[in-house]
């Protein structure tokens, strides 16, 4: 992709009525660490299950009751701070983040405030103009609040506390991002990083991966960054772009009709496309951080670091680089290929018994059309890569055509059949005995004397004519290389 | 029968085993004794009826395999007992009955002795004279004027007055130690990490500390044993093996170093208390002690820094008291109005007065000055023990700089209650070990208790000194029992 496109330039700049602005964006990722339990208790953390059916007495903060850290949250935070080639803090510590609310049952939340688990590190992003370095600040564990309902009733608020301390990463990068496009981009590589892992579902739909989106806007040329506004809780990569889309005008618009922007928090209406203020810098919460008490500081061993390190699964960066080295293809087809934890696993299963070049084109064609056809995930593509493999390797044995093949790929569509059941139950197998096809093309020959007798006085076009007779004649099942070796003998 | 709750634990425990008598007969002694003491406001919660079955039960199946078998005994409201309602002193908790036990409780069950009651403290334990709870203050059976120290007041005045042979109170400044002292019993605040803090309500996390209450020494041994475990429930606790306290405890105490801190001498303190102190080196000295003169720099910061630390864990501990998922609930017209209505009724003057320390030394602006800087005079305070622990074996003071004071004498005058703790409070800043021995009376015939400071998990040298104290004191509590 780098090199194919790399004469693009980077254009993403908004005119306003006097300046060429720039906008500048940073992000929160607050990323649910795929674990069977919380982050401090033994609760369940099921989606979707009966409401406040997995809250332990630390969930809902009851007396006396003491969170102790499920080390299995910590493996998983470390493991994700090296896929994001981040230094791992073997000393970090939790603090008390204090505020009241409904749903807060502890009437704080446990975070890591002045020591988190990791460092700084980096996400490489593939551009239309080129990769593009962003830069990540930290990787914080901090436990989720519950959920407040205020719809079930006019008058009261039910909280289910099912979420309560469930464990979120939070990502913090900084303000390195320049676009909705650069956004989109960030946010598809970081889920795909925790997917390859295994920290993160990052599934959106469920809440796993929601995004504080911090804006602010500069003249283009400017050094300094403007005054930021911070976009709360926004769970989904089109509603960010949206909002930066809003923000970035109405920030614009307050700066060239020389007013400030007030440094704030705020939320993203969906329906109304539009940002509004949801606190001011001077309603910010006064958090009153302090380490908890309860919980010693966490020191990690530099040998369960090691080990993590060793253990880490190939992630897209270096699996993007393995198959443009060793498999021959192109930037562009790897950058598709390792974009999804999935369509790699699927590719990699299919290439194990056949040609890569070919299965590239099959699966970045042909399924990736039915799978947007039928809206499915490649998890769920109605053909197995076993199947799609052993077709791919009857088109290069010379056992189908490719022509033929498309034929054989609709019909195992419909239920993941075996392609050599169908190829044989259908009589699909290609003619390529020279004996049988020259038959074919001598009974050819004699029915159209005439136009032979054309081509041999130079209407050397007619050639396409014979060929298309033969493979009609053959029920498209002659091998067309073949057919052009013995009808170019005969004719000439 | 002779009234059985005179006698000690220990003996009540070999009692039972010997079949002198049964454990029926001695709960019903001590039931009788509480019901006839109401006057002293030790309960809040009775078990009684629940107490006797166990005991009878006990009788039935004669299971002496504990070290508490057969014993009923009254705790410190502050630990969640199952199906018994556990209020820390507050309104806050005046309903809530938890499902769960407290590890420390759950010990002594193991142990083979049930709940006879719930006993009175300072509103979650925040308080030096039991006057904070929300159930009216304790009266120390010294007198029915007087106050039995605090927090763990209640406790201190029922084990005093024979309510209950032994009790468990905690300790986050001085809450055992400084009511063993008014009340002419032994209390003893174990290293922070010794016994489990799962189930106990919450004060300053850093700080609290589960610890026995008893007659004498010995008996404090067998309860800090039957107490003490490490639990992987709470992150704090200690994964060291338990002492054979009881097992080890001897008098033979012949070569101890003791060292004596000069800045425990604190201005206005009374002569008699320093007189007092001087009597406590002679016991151990007469016992073949060693006595070292030490320095402990950083004592007066201690209190301030308490005052700090204990606050600011506590305004954040007692956050989750909000109306919203147990406990006291006020009506409001919004959330916030719910909250504020919540928290102004349920909680009293005292732990209002805290939170709102606890809340202003934590705020931004303030936290460095605040906050930061007493961690780092906390941190000063346990290099002081350190460095001394180098030298001696074990430090000697006065548990308190006074005796036990009149109700209502101190109650509007905060300071001068913080004063109570100077003694005890740097002994939990540095999370080490510390008992109070009743060793003599003032000049009003009030207890006085000694305390002795140990190394960290090193209960047993201060165990062994007190036997040695004890035995040179022979102290009696002068106690009529005027509340009959």
């Amino acid at each position: 992709m780098v090199e194919m496109m790399s004469e693009k330039k980077f254009d993403y700049f908004i005119q306003g009525e006097k300046n060429k602005w720039e906008v500048i964006i940073g992000l929160e990722i607050h990323a649910q660490v795929l674990s069977k339990s919380k982050l401090f208790s033994s609760s369940p953390t099921k989606f979707g299950a009966e409401p406040n059916s997995q809250v332990s007495l630390l969930d809902s903060a009851f007396p006396g009751m003491l969170p102790v850290i499920n080390q299995f949250c910590i493996e998983q935070s470390i493991k994700t701070g090296l896929g994001l080639k981040a230094k791992i803090n073997l000393h970090s510590v939790f603090d008390r983040k204090n505020y009241f609310y409904a749903d807060l049952p502890q009437g704080y939340q446990i975070s890591q405030y002045k020591n988190p688990i990791v460092g700084e590190g980096e996400i490489i992003l593939d551009m239309p103009y080129g990769s593009k370095k962003v830069r990540i600040e930290r990787l914080h564990l901090e436990q989720d609040a519950g959920k407040s309902i205020h719809d079930l009733d006019p008058e009261n608020t039910y909280v289910d506390l099912n979420r309560s301390g469930i464990a979120l990463m939070e990502i913090v990068s900084k303000p390195d991002l320049r676009s909705p496009d650069e956004v989109s981009a960030y946010v598809k590589k970081l889920r795909s990083i925790m997917r390859y892992l295994g920290t993160c579902d990052g599934n959106m739909q469920e809440g796993s991966l929601r995004a504080d989106v911090n804006v602010s806007v500069r003249k283009v040329g400017n050094k300094e960054l403007g005054t930021r506004c911070e976009i709360k809780n926004v769970n989904s990569i089109k509603f960010m772009q949206m909002a930066i889309n809003y923000e970035a005008k109405r920030q614009i618009e307050l700066l060239e009709s020389n007013k400030i922007v007030n440094q704030e928090t705020r939320l993203f209406d969906i329906k109304k496309n539009k940002t509004r203020t949801m606190r001011s810098k001077e309603d910010a919460h006064d958090y009153r951080y302090f380490p908890d008490p309860d919980l010693l500081p966490l020191n990690i061993e530099k040998s369960l670091v090691d080990m993590l390190k060793k253990d880490l699964p190939e992630l897209p960066d270096e699996k993007k680089e393995r198959f443009i080295k060793e498999h021959n293809l192109s930037a562009y087809e790897a950058t598709i290929l390792v974009s999804e934890k999935e369509i790699s696993d699927y590719y990699e299963e299919v290439v194990k018994s056949c040609d890569k070049k070919l299965a590239t084109n099959w699966i970045t064609g042909d399924l990736f059309a039915v799978l947007n056809k039928k809206n499915v995930s490649i998890s769920k593509s109605p053909i197995s890569a076993n199947n799609l493999s052993s077709m791919i390797s009857m088109i290069s044995s010379g056992k189908i055509s490719g022509k033929i093949a498309k034929n054989v790929f609709e019909k195992m569509q419909i239920n993941d059949e075996d392609p050599q059941k169908i190829v044989e139950r259908e009589g699909l197998v290609q003619q390529s005995n020279p004996k049988k096809l020259e038959k074919l093309i001598q009974e050819v020959i004699a029915k159209n004397e005439a136009k032979v007798s054309d081509y041999k006085a130079g209407k050397v076009k007619l050639f396409g004519f014979f060929v298309g007779e033969i493979m009609k004649a053959s029920k498209g099942k002659a091998n067309p290389i073949l057919v052009n070796k013995i009808l170019k003998a005969k004719l000439n | 029968m002779k009234d059985l709750t005179k006698k000690t634990l220990c003996n009540l425990v070999k009692g039972i085993k010997k079949k002198d008598f049964t454990s029926e007969e001695i709960t019903n002694f001590f039931i009788e004794n509480s019901k006839n003491g109401k006057k002293l406001n030790t309960f809040i919660t009775t078990n009684f009826e629940r107490a006797l079955e166990e005991a009878k039960n006990f009788d039935k199946n004669k299971n002496y395999e504990g070290l508490l078998s057969g014993i009923p005994l009254a705790v410190k409201d502050l630990f969640c007992t199952k199906d018994v309602k556990t209020t820390a002193g507050s309104k806050m908790l005046n309903n809530f009955i938890p499902t769960y036990e407290s590890t420390v409780t759950s010990n002594l069950w193991k142990e083979g002795a049930f709940l006879l009651g719930k006993l009175n403290c300072d509103e979650f334990a925040m308080g030096s004279s039991n006057e904070t709870s929300f159930f009216g203050n304790v009266i120390n059976p010294y007198g029915d004027k007087l106050i039995p120290g605090g927090s763990s007041g209640g406790s201190a005045s029922a084990l005093a007055a024979n309510f209950t042979p032994a009790t468990i109170g905690t300790d986050t400044g001085g809450s055992i130690r400084q009511p063993a002292s008014f009340t002419g019993t032994v209390g003893l605040k174990p290293t922070y990490g010794r016994c489990s803090r799962w189930g106990i309500v919450a004060f300053a996390s850093s700080l609290d500390q589960a610890g026995p209450m008893t007659q004498n020494v010995e008996d404090c041994a067998l309860l800090l044993e039957a107490i003490s475990s490490y639990d992987s429930k709470d992150s704090t606790s200690a994964n060291i093996k338990v002492d054979q306290y009881t097992k080890n405890l001897t008098d033979n105490i012949k070569g101890l170093k003791i060292g004596i801190p000069r800045e425990y001498r604190v201005e206005n303190m009374p002569d008699e208390i320093d007189v007092f102190w001087k009597k406590g080196i002679e016991f151990l000295k007469d016992a073949g002690a060693i006595i070292k003169d030490i320095n402990l720099p950083h004592t007066k910061y201690a209190l301030p820094s308490y005052y700090i630390v204990a606050p600011a864990e506590a305004s954040s501990n007692l956050a989750r008291y909000d109306g919203v998922k147990y406990g006291h609930r006020a009506k409001g017209n919004n959330l916030n109005e719910m909250y504020e209505n919540t928290r102004s009724e349920g909680f009293g003057d005292e732990v209002k007065r805290r939170i709102l320390i606890g809340t202003y030394v934590l705020s931004s602006g303030y936290y460095d000055a605040y906050y930061i800087k007493a961690q780092k005079v906390r941190q000063l305070i346990k290099n002081d023990f350190d460095k001394a622990f180098k030298d001696v074996d074990a430090v000697l003071t006065p548990s308190t700089p006074n005796s036990a004071f009149k109700v209502g004498d101190k109650k509007d005058d905060p300071i001068s209650m913080y004063l109570n703790d100077v003694f005890t409070v740097p002994v939990n800043l540095a999370g080490l070990p510390a008992i109070s021995i009743p060793a003599g009376h003032d000049k009003n015939n009030l207890p006085l208790g000694l305390q002795l400071i140990g190394k960290a998990f090193d209960e047993q040298t201060i165990l062994n000194l007190s036997l040695a104290i004890e035995k040179r004191a022979s102290f009696k509590r002068q106690i009529t029992e005027w509340w009959k």
